[in-house]
């Protein structure tokens, strides 16, 4: 749900600033990016610097900008402060909608693959027992596992262990 | 065996690279064999028609070579390459320190298919020792090979050969996994399942007649248990439930599968009846019991567990529900595997951080390890025992890539099978089918 828009806000973004760039913008092309904003009853800013893009979302979406990835210590399945607090403002968001939730489970490389995968669910677990019981409705909550078989960082280093121990919500 | 014992560090650097247009094949890095491993000439095949796909003889080299417990003369250092029996000068061998002479000639009838005449001689004894002819059809090259690998390799270490044998594995580039199946010497790889991106395929395990293999598959966007036939293709989903749907293990009997499901709340072993999708659970827990194998018997269950706070090695007796812990060394056991005569189990074990394949004797309860502590390969995982119970395979990561390897349960001999593409993983080593 987040995801999405930001993808499409960030793309939009980089549309934006390579015209603000280029300085050379035709009315047509603005037409259409007016278009798309529309579409998407959203504002968007977007600068293209040397070092890349950014994008601040102010559309309405109340869950942009909170956390949707909860990472967690070796072999544990807590949840830490900073997941907790995301995790009660998503909950408090979700009250108020019908969205339904997807919540995937990953372990970090070490250990053994189908005992990972059971880590992965534990964690993914930890973050829908927080949300239920913050209120949200257990039926809306889908939870599945990758283990380790689906890492966000690629390597053997305690960083990429790190931000590989994760539940991702979508 | 003839010759066994300590391990002598690289003793031969070897590297047997396999062709194939499609995919990624493995090839065969020895690390070690046994420090006396015996001497064996395997003398070019007799032919006489245009030049084949494959070098019987240099396969059979090959495979010897590989289990580490031969030594296989260069042809270069051969006096003379006799192709039957009436061109063998004992003498010629004896010269060279060879105990064994492999000889053959090959032919082809009218219908294409091969027929090898192969013999072996003991060069001290100065007599024939086997004597055996090998028909096969028009494909099978490196099949014949095996064979004969076979049977020289049992005839010396009166244990089965299983040079003839397959293995699956997973492998993965960027974010496509593939589940292969290969000769156990990595050669003539094929793909047997294709996955789309990002829909991991995992724990693949055969079925007793080797028909068949059952593995976790994503494609449903959630974990879910599939068998596939080998041969054909068919396929067919087995399990569909919330939560976990993994580690399939196939019954001996060849009619169940253990897995792990966590429908119920924690991770659980069941055993799915195939034929009727009926469903019990052994020993409910609320730890997380998962990566069962059957014992050889079909009785009784071995699997992982961390009910005693970290995961251990379990089993448990089906008719009773009674469970029994295997593994106290060590704050980390997991996946165990049972060797085929039921006296080993294999397991992985983790000591300081690294990871290790260790057996235990099921009888006498010790544990040692069979791959070795080294900068590079910490991440052993995956043992599966060879059907002969001689051999494993594992995966571990070499230079950041996954990779297989195997070691000898005496841990004399060790090779590598390194892919040239992708990562490999989660080894299955099939069983005898004949």
């Amino acid at each position: 749900m987040v995801t999405n828009s930001l993808k499409m806000l960030l793309v939009m973004a980089c549309t934006l600033g390579l015209m603000v760039g280029c300085a050379t913008t035709e009315e047509t092309d603005m037409g259409d990016e007016g278009t798309m904003t529309d579409s998407t009853s959203g504002t968007e800013t977007g600068t293209a610097g040397g070092t890349g893009v950014t994008v601040s979302d102010t559309e309405e979406d109340p869950a942009a900008g909170i956390d949707t990835v909860f990472y967690f210590d070796f072999d544990q399945s807590i949840l830490k402060a900073e997941a907790r607090s995301a995790l009660t403002a998503h909950a408090a968001i979700l009250k108020n909608n019908t969205d339904s939730v997807r919540l995937e489970g990953h372990a970090d490389e070490r250990g053994t693959r189908e005992y990972n995968m059971a880590l992965g669910e534990r964690r993914a677990n930890a973050v829908r027992d927080f949300l239920v019981l913050q209120g949200v409705e257990r039926s809306r909550i889908e939870t599945v596992s990758y283990g380790e078989e689906r890492p966000a960082q690629l390597g053997s280093s305690e960083s990429a262990w790190s931000m590989n121990r994760r539940v991702e919500m979508n | 065996m003839r010759h066994l014992v300590a391990i002598n560090c690289v003793v031969a650097f070897l590297v047997v690279v396999f062709s194939s247009p499609l995919y990624a094949q493995l090839e065969i890095v020895i690390d070690s064999g046994v420090d006396d491993p015996t001497p064996i000439a395997v003398s070019p095949m007799g032919w006489s028609g245009e030049p084949l796909p494959e070098d019987i003889s240099e396969i059979v080299a090959a495979d010897l070579r590989r289990s580490g417990l031969f030594a296989p003369v260069s042809r270069s250092d051969m006096l003379s390459s006799p192709k039957r029996e009436s061109e063998v000068y004992y003498r010629d061998w004896r010269l060279l320190k060879t105990e064994f002479l492999v000889i053959g000639n090959l032919t082809r009838n009218p219908a294409g298919n091969y027929r090898l005449e192969f013999k072996m001689f003991d060069i001290f004894a100065e007599r024939r020792v086997l004597s055996l002819n090998i028909e096969a059809g028009p494909n099978s090259l490196r099949d014949i090979a095996h064979h004969v690998s076979d049977k020289v390799y049992e005839y010396v270490t009166n244990i089965r050969g299983i040079f003839s044998t397959q293995i699956a594995y997973v492998e993965q580039t960027d974010k496509t996994y593939r589940l292969m199946v290969a000769d156990a010497d990595g050669a003539r790889a094929k793909m047997i399942f294709q996955s789309r991106p990002d829909e991991p395929l995992l724990s693949p395990s055969w079925s007793p007649d080797g028909r068949y293999l059952a593995y976790v598959s994503y494609e449903t966007t959630r974990p879910a248990i599939f068998i596939q036939e080998v041969a054909t293709g068919v396929r067919q989903q087995m399990t569909n439930f919330k939560g976990l749907n993994g580690a399939p293990s196939w019954s001996p009997d060849g009619q169940k599968l253990a897995i792990t499901l966590s429908k119920d709340g924690d991770p659980d072993i069941y055993i799915l009846d195939i034929a009727s999708k009926k469903l019990s659970r052994p020993a409910p827990h609320w730890a997380i019991d998962t990566e069962p194998a059957w014992t050889v018997d079909g009785k009784g269950i071995v699997f992982t567990s961390d009910r005693g706070g970290k995961p251990q090695i379990y089993q448990v007796t089906l008719a009773s529900g009674r469970v029994e812990r295997l593994t106290f060394s060590g704050d980390y056991n997991a996946r165990p595997r049972v060797s085929p005569d039921g006296k080993t189990i294999v397991f992985v074990h983790r000591d300081n951080g690294v990871f290790y394949i260790a057996a235990q004797d099921t009888t006498t309860g010790i544990y040692r390890l069979l791959t070795p502590a080294s900068d590079d390969l910490d991440y052993d995982e995956s043992p599966t025992v060879a059907p002969n119970g001689a051999l494993l395979l594992y995966a571990t990561k070499y230079r950041g890539k996954g990779i297989l390897a195997a070691v000898s349960l005496d841990s004399g001999s060790k090779f590598r099978l390194p892919s040239k593409k992708g990562d490999v993983r989660e080894p299955a080593w099939a069983p005898f089918v004949n």
